[in-house]
């Protein structure tokens, strides 16, 4: 039998239907879906009179809009509340299992946070959600790809999805990182190097020993930013890692099933002598925390660089491009990053908001205050790591600190709901994405890892997390 | 969704790289349920000054652009973002032609639901059409999707690719979620199969 990469596994056993001259039909084992792309594809389903039809392989939840403040207070934005109740309408209409702010309301939490916190993400699966960031789910070995609106009916209405194959990218990260050096660092160095588009029309497939080397969680925000590259998704082959982690969680399969689901998923990794479609090697031993620069998540440097000079840049568009986005952020070409001072801070995000990123930034902070001028908040991203936070008494770390201690949800990651910045606003983010506008018109991000969020917190600007004690007991 | 078949107009130029789909609907204008509505919403941050007038710099604002149906841009355009409003935007506002050099991938999958044909030229080319958008005012051209041709009435020709399946869809106007449906017994007896083979799937 040839030799077939993980990709190949997976896509193969999806496969309802392949025709001359049209995609292929996949079939989709997993639909989430949240409050922001789905209401047109339900309107869809209803006036064709086609319906839904796997229910029960489709999960919601509120997360995009949701308040972060007090979840007993009235929503203020009317068109918000209104986007709210049409899912949950949708949702008691065909079936569908809400994780809401009053139905199942303990299980809320941002989309990408709650699928592999239930047990729903598992390898060898197919997943899809109108979210780019959909990608996230592949640390568990499954296909996880991004769609839009259109793609969401398509797929309430066949549990099916068309898809071109994409090619396999090997994404190989040899070495040993060094500490202070998080799996956030790992892929936006992997950004930084391939470019925003480097993995345009692929799948990444992330592989080596400072892969393998990393928790579920951080595996997560390695392919949660998959699609920051241009790729349509990032998977990771599933270990004892996988296996332990999935074990015991809600949806996941009990007992016997477990141990023979596992015996399955042992298979999903890519056999020795697959080819790759293109690959590139990356050492972790000799990268650095990261800050971004400008206005796209390809805009990194090293914590002890300095803002490049657009005049350097060998390509006449890109040079235009980075000298916009200096304007819009504010920022002196060959300023050291390390000087550059911060109004916000927000850790958060289905990048990093998971308890290991919060329990990492609480360990930094622990027993110091937010700097002055700084406004600083913490977002979990779901209710059940909020509540695991709170037993843990990290929430106390950061209200102490001076840290804003919030309910789940997307919040100040894309400003949709009333967490946004004010224009000109500096601000140390986790989230995943530094474009123009997205936390809050005229706001300036820069993409770090939750300890350098939470150093840059209490020194009010960027610092380099190696120089810190960062393994304290909490 | 309605057809296309051939487009002809004014070309506007949006001469940058990696324009996110962030940038062409920002998340304010999101919460709506309709699939309508956002036109008027298009590049917001870039079209309209902080006061809600319009930002006469914006080459969109500019007289000759103007109803424009074909929009002219840079490497990796619709970036980012999943969300179907960008394309819904630009529809509503009136553009069904994209030209680039390249598209992300999912807002490119996005356009052939919504009625907008993007078209993937060379670097070169796209270079030669600023040059050409820039040197003349109200530049214009005529897309035949049928022939996959673009010319001008200068008598520029040039050929482009597209996929198959996808220029089918335009041309027709179809409905991708019939021709999926017409294979219901394909779809079920996979279903059948995949309760046997693949039980841990399902959630528990
Ligand atoms: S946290 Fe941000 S990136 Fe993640 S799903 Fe929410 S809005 Fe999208």
């Amino acid at each position: 039998m040839a030799a077939k990469t993980l990709f190949n596994k997976i896509w193969e056993s999806h496969v309802v239907l392949e025709e001359p001259d049209k995609p292929t039909l996949l079939y989709i084992d997993l639909h989430l879906v949240h409050e922001v792309t789905s209401p047109q594809a339900f309107e869809g389903v209803r006036l064709s009179g086609r319906g839904v039809r796997r229910p029960d392989l489709t999960f919601a939840t509120k997360d995009h809009n949701v308040p972060t403040h007090d979840r007993s207070l009235p929503i203020d934005d009317p068109i918000s509340k209104k986007q709210m109740d049409t899912l949950r309408e949708n949702c008691n209409e065909y079936g569908i299992t809400l994780f809401g702010l009053t139905t199942n309301s303990d299980l809320q939490g941002i989309v990408h946070v709650i699928g592999p916190e239930l047990g729903l993400t598992k390898p060898g699966m197919t997943i899809v959600c109108g979210d780019s960031h959909t990608s996230t789910h592949g640390a568990f070995g499954a296909l996880a790809i991004g769609i839009g609106t259109s793609e969401v009916e398509h797929v309430l209405a066949t549990q099916c999805l068309r898809q071109n194959r994409p090619k396999v990218f090997e994404v190989k990260v040899k070495g040993k990182r060094t500490q202070g050096v998080t799996a956030k660092d790992i892929i936006l160095s992997i950004i930084g190097h391939i470019g925003i588009a480097g993995a345009t029309g692929t799948v990444i497939e992330y592989r080596g020993e400072a892969i393998e080397a990393l928790s579920m969680e951080e595996r997560m925000t390695i392919c949660n930013m998959s699609i920051e590259a241009g790729a349509r998704a990032g998977i990771i082959a599933p270990d004892e890692k996988t296996f332990k982690y999935i074990e015991g969680r809600r949806y996941a399969p009990k007992g016997k099933d477990f141990d023979d689901a596992v015996e399955s998923w042992r298979g999903f990794k890519t056999d020795e002598g697959a080819t790759f479609d293109k690959t590139v090697t990356l050492d972790a031993s000799s990268m650095a925390p990261q800050v971004s620069w400008g206005t796209n998540p390809g805009m990194v440097t090293d914590v002890t660089g300095y803002v490049p000079d657009p005049d350097t840049f060998s390509d006449l568009n890109s040079q235009k491009a980075a000298k916009s986005a200096l304007s819009y952020m504010g920022l002196t070409p060959n300023t050291a990053i390390r000087e550059i001072k911060l109004d916000r801070v927000f850790i958060g995000s289905c990048t990093n908001s998971r308890i290991e990123d919060l329990t990492a930034a609480a360990k930094i902070v622990k027993g110091k205050k937010v700097a002055q001028d700084v406004r600083a908040m913490v977002v979990p991203g779901s209710q059940m790591v909020k509540s695991e936070a709170e037993k843990e008494g990290i929430d106390k770390i950061f209200k102490e600190a001076g840290f804003e201690w919030r309910e789940s949800g997307c919040s100040m990651c894309l400003g949709m709901n009333p967490d946004i910045l004010a224009p000109g606003d500096r601000c140390a983010s986790t989230s995943n994405r530094n474009f123009e506008g997205r936390q809050g018109k005229g706001g300036r991000t820069h993409l770090v890892s939750p300890i350098m969020a939470a150093a840059a917190a209490i020194e009010g600007h960027f610092v380099d997390v190696r120089e810190l004690d960062i393994n304290k007991e909490i | 969704m309605e057809p296309l078949q051939i487009v002809s107009g004014t070309v506007a130029p949006l001469d940058k790289i990696n324009v996110d789909t962030d940038q062409i609907i920002p998340k304010q204008f999101l919460k709506r349920v309709e699939r309508t509505g956002f036109g008027k919403s298009l590049f917001y941050d870039w079209r309209y000054n902080d006061d809600g007038t319009e930002n006469p710099e914006f080459e969109l604002n500019k007289d000759h652009y103007r109803g424009a149906n074909i929009l002219l841009t840079r490497d990796n355009f619709g970036s980012g973002s999943s969300r179907e409003h960008a394309p819904w935007a630009l529809r509503e506002y009136g553009f069904k032609v994209i030209i680039a050099p390249s598209f992300a991938d999912i807002f490119y999958n996005n356009c052939f639901k919504n009625a907008i044909l993007p078209i993937t030229l060379h670097r070169s080319t796209v270079d030669e059409l600023f040059l050409k958008v820039y040197s003349t005012k109200g530049y214009s051209l005529t897309v035949d999707l049928e022939s996959q041709t673009i010319h001008a009435d200068h008598g520029w020709e040039i050929h482009f690719d597209i996929d198959p399946f996808g220029k089918r869809n335009l041309l027709e106007g179809l409905d991708d979620i019939a021709h999926s449906l017409e294979h219901e017994d394909e779809i079920k007896r996979y279903e059948e199969n995949m309760v046997l083979e693949r039980k841990w799937a399902l959630p528990n």
